[in-house]
C-alpha cells in the first residue's frame, strides 16, 4: 500500500489534481469576493422603495390602479432578476454564458483556460450574489424595527444606522445561512467542468479517459472527495470562527 | 413660555382615526404625564412628537418655533427631520438598546457621530472623543452603573437596560425626554430602580413627558396629566387633581378599575 504512494502514477495524478485545485481555489475565492458584496447590492436594490408615480396615488382610486402607481421599478428589475437566477440551473447558465455570446454572434470568448475561468467566474458570481441577497435580505429585516427606530431618535442619518446599528445584527444573523451557501460553493465550483474549465473533477476524470499516458483508472476520481473534504472542512473552521467572533453580544 | 406647544394634532391610519384634535402645553422643566388604556393613541402621541410617525394634521411648536405644521409641507422636509428629532430624546418600552456595544458604547454612539459634523472635528478629534466618553461615563454613574460601563445589554438587568436607555437618551441634552410606558416590559421587582432615576430627573427639572400605567408614580412625580381615551384628550389638568379628583365621568372609570387591580 505505501508503495503506491510513492508510485509515479500516484505522483502523476496528484499533481495533476493539484493543477486542478488551484483553479477550483481560484474560482472559490473569486467567487466570493464578488458574489458578498453583489449580493448587498441586489438586496438594498431588491428593498428599494423608490416608486418615481407614486405622486398619482390617490385616496379615491380603486386600490388595483393605486397598486400600478406605486410600480417600484429598481424592486421589480432586482427581483425579476433574482426570479430568473435561482429559478434556471446553474449548469444551464454557465452554458448560456459561454456558448451563446458566440452562437449569437455577439462576441466570441477567447479560446484558452483564461477566459474560461472569467466566464465561469462571471456566473459563478452573479448565481450567488442572488442567493446572498435574499439571505441578507432576511438578515435585515430580521433586525427589530426598533433598533432602526432607537437610532432615528437619536438624530442618527440612515446611512449611520445602517452601518453603526444594523449591519454587525444582520451579519450575525446570516452567517448560519451563508455557511450553507458557501459549503455548497465550494461543491458547485465541479460544475464548471461543463465549459471544460480543468478544475478538480474535470482533472480526475481525465485520467478514467485517457491522460500522460494514464487510462482506464477509475481512482483519481474518487479520490478528488478528499480534497473537496479538506476544502470545506477548512471552510467549516473559518466560519465556527467568526460565528465564535459574533457570541459576544445577542 | 411653553417650551411645547401641540395644536390639534390628528393622526389617521388610512380611516381609522388614532388621533383627534390632541392640543396642550408644557412648560419648560414640568413633568407631564399621559395616561390611558391602551389603544388609546399615547404612544401615537409620543411617536408623532418624535416624528417616528408623521402627524395628519395639527402643528407642533417648540420654543415658539414651528417644527411641524400638516398644512405647510416647507415644515416636512424630510432632511429637517433629523434635525427637529433632537428636540425630543425617547425612552422605549421595550428599551432598544443596540445588542453590540457596551453599555457606555450605548450612551455616546450617537452623539460621536454628530460630533464628526463638528467644523473642528478632525484637529481635535481625539479631545472631543474623550469629553464625549468622560460625559458619558458621568451619565451612567449618575444612573448607578458605573461599574456596568462595560457589559453588553444581554449582560443588564431590565431595570439596567431601561437606566442606561435613560442615560443614552439624556446624552444628546433634548429640550423635552419622552418615555413610552417605561417599566412595562419589566418585572414588578425592576421598576423601583427605573422609577427612581425618572423621578430624580423630574427633581432636577427635566422636562418630560412620560407614558405611564403606574398610577401612584404619576400622581407623585408628574405636574400635569393627561387623560386619553379613543385618541382623545378626555381631561387634563394638575396631576394630582385629574388622579384623586376626576371631572370626567370616563376618567373617573378608568382610574376605578386601577384602583380595583
Amino acid at each position: 500500500m505505501l508503495e503506491f504512494f510513492a508510485s509515479d502514477e500516484f505522483r502523476t495524478v496528484v499533481s495533476a489534481l493539484n493543477t486542478g485545485c488551484i483553479r477550483t481555489l481560484q474560482l472559490f475565492f473569486i467567487t466570493l469576493i464578488g458574489s458578498l458584496p453583489l449580493g448587498l447590492l441586489i438586496c438594498l436594490g431588491s428593498m428599494n422603495r423608490l416608486a418615481p408615480l407614486r405622486f398619482l396615488q390617490k385616496k379615491e382610486n380603486p386600490r388595483w390602479l393605486n397598486a400600478v402607481w406605486g410600480f417600484r421599478p429598481i424592486s421589480a428589475i432586482c427581483r425579476l432578476v433574482v426570479w430568473i437566477v435561482r429559478g434556471t440551473p446553474l449548469v444551464l447558465q454557465l452554458i448560456a454564458l459561454f456558448y451563446v455570446p458566440g452562437m449569437v454572434g455577439w462576441f466570441n470568448w477567447p479560446g484558452g483556460t483564461s477566459s474560461r475561468m472569467v466566464a465561469a467566474c462571471v456566473t459563478f458570481i452573479i448565481n450567488y450574489a442572488c442567493y446572498f441577497s435574499e439571505i441578507y435580505r432576511g438578515g435585515i429585516q430580521g433586525v427589530p424595527v426598533g433598533q432602526q427606530e432607537a437610532g432615528q431618535v437619536l438624530g442618527m442619518t440612515k446611512g449611520q444606522i445602517f452601518r453603526h446599528v444594523t449591519l454587525l445584527q444582520m451579519v450575525k444573523r446570516i452567517v448560519p445561512p451563508v455557511s450553507n451557501e458557501v459549503i455548497t460553493l465550494v461543491k458547485d465550483t465541479s460544475l464548471a467542468r461543463v465549459i471544460s474549465l480543468q478544475e478538480i473533477i474535470f482533472m480526475g476524470e481525465s485520467f478514467l479517459k485517457s491522460n500522460m499516458g494514464y487510462s482506464g483508472l477509475v481512482w483519481p476520481l474518487f479520490f478528488t472527495a478528499v480534497y473537496y473534504l479538506v476544502f470545506s472542512g477548512l471552510v467549516t473552521l473559518f466560519l465556527n470562527w467568526v460565528e465564535k467572533k459574533l457570541a459576544y453580544f445577542r | 413660555m411653553a417650551i411645547l406647544q401641540v395644536q390639534n394634532l390628528e393622526k389617521h391610519f388610512d380611516k381609522t382615526k388614532v388621533l383627534q384634535d390632541i392640543s396642550f402645553n408644557l412648560e419648560a422643566g414640568q413633568a407631564m404625564a399621559i395616561i390611558g388604556s391602551s389603544g388609546s393613541g399615547k404612544t401615537t402621541l409620543l411617536r408623532c412628537l418624535n416624528f417616528l410617525e408623521k402627524p395628519s394634521g395639527g402643528r407642533i411648536y417648540i420654543k415658539d418655533d414651528c417644527i411641524f405644521d400638516a398644512d405647510d409641507p416647507t415644515t416636512q422636509r424630510e432632511a429637517d427631520v433629523r434635525r427637529k428629532r433632537l428636540h425630543f430624546g425617547m425612552v422605549f418600552q421595550s428599551f432598544n438598546l443596540f445588542p453590540q456595544y457596551t453599555a457606555l458604547q450605548n450612551v455616546t454612539l450617537a452623539k460621536e457621530l454628530l460630533a464628526k459634523e463638528y467644523p473642528d472635528y478632525k484637529q481635535n478629534k481625539k479631545r472631543i472623543l474623550e469629553e464625549i466618553r468622560e460625559e458619558g461615563r458621568k451619565l451612567l454613574a449618575d444612573i448607578g452603573l458605573a461599574a456596568r460601563e462595560d457589559h453588553y445589554p444581554h449582560q443588564l438587568s431590565g431595570g439596567q437596560q431601561q437606566r442606561v436607555a435613560i442615560a443614552r437618551a439624556l446624552a444628546l441634552h433634548p429640550d423635552i425626554l419622552c418615555f413610552d410606558e417605561p417599566t412595562s416590559a419589566l418585572d414588578p421587582e425592576l421598576t423601583g430602580e427605573v422609577l427612581r432615576v425618572i423621578r430624580g430627573l423630574a427633581e432636577q427639572k427635566t422636562t418630560m413627558i412620560i407614558v405611564t400605567h403606574e398610577m401612584a408614580f404619576a400622581r407623585d412625580v408628574a405636574d400635569q396629566v393627561i387623560f386619553m381615551d379613543g385618541g382623545l384628550i378626555v381631561e387634563q389638568g394638575p396631576a394630582r387633581q385629574v388622579i384623586e379628583d376626576p371631572k370626567e365621568e370616563r376618567t373617573r372609570q378608568f382610574l376605578s378599575r386601577y384602583a380595583e387591580g
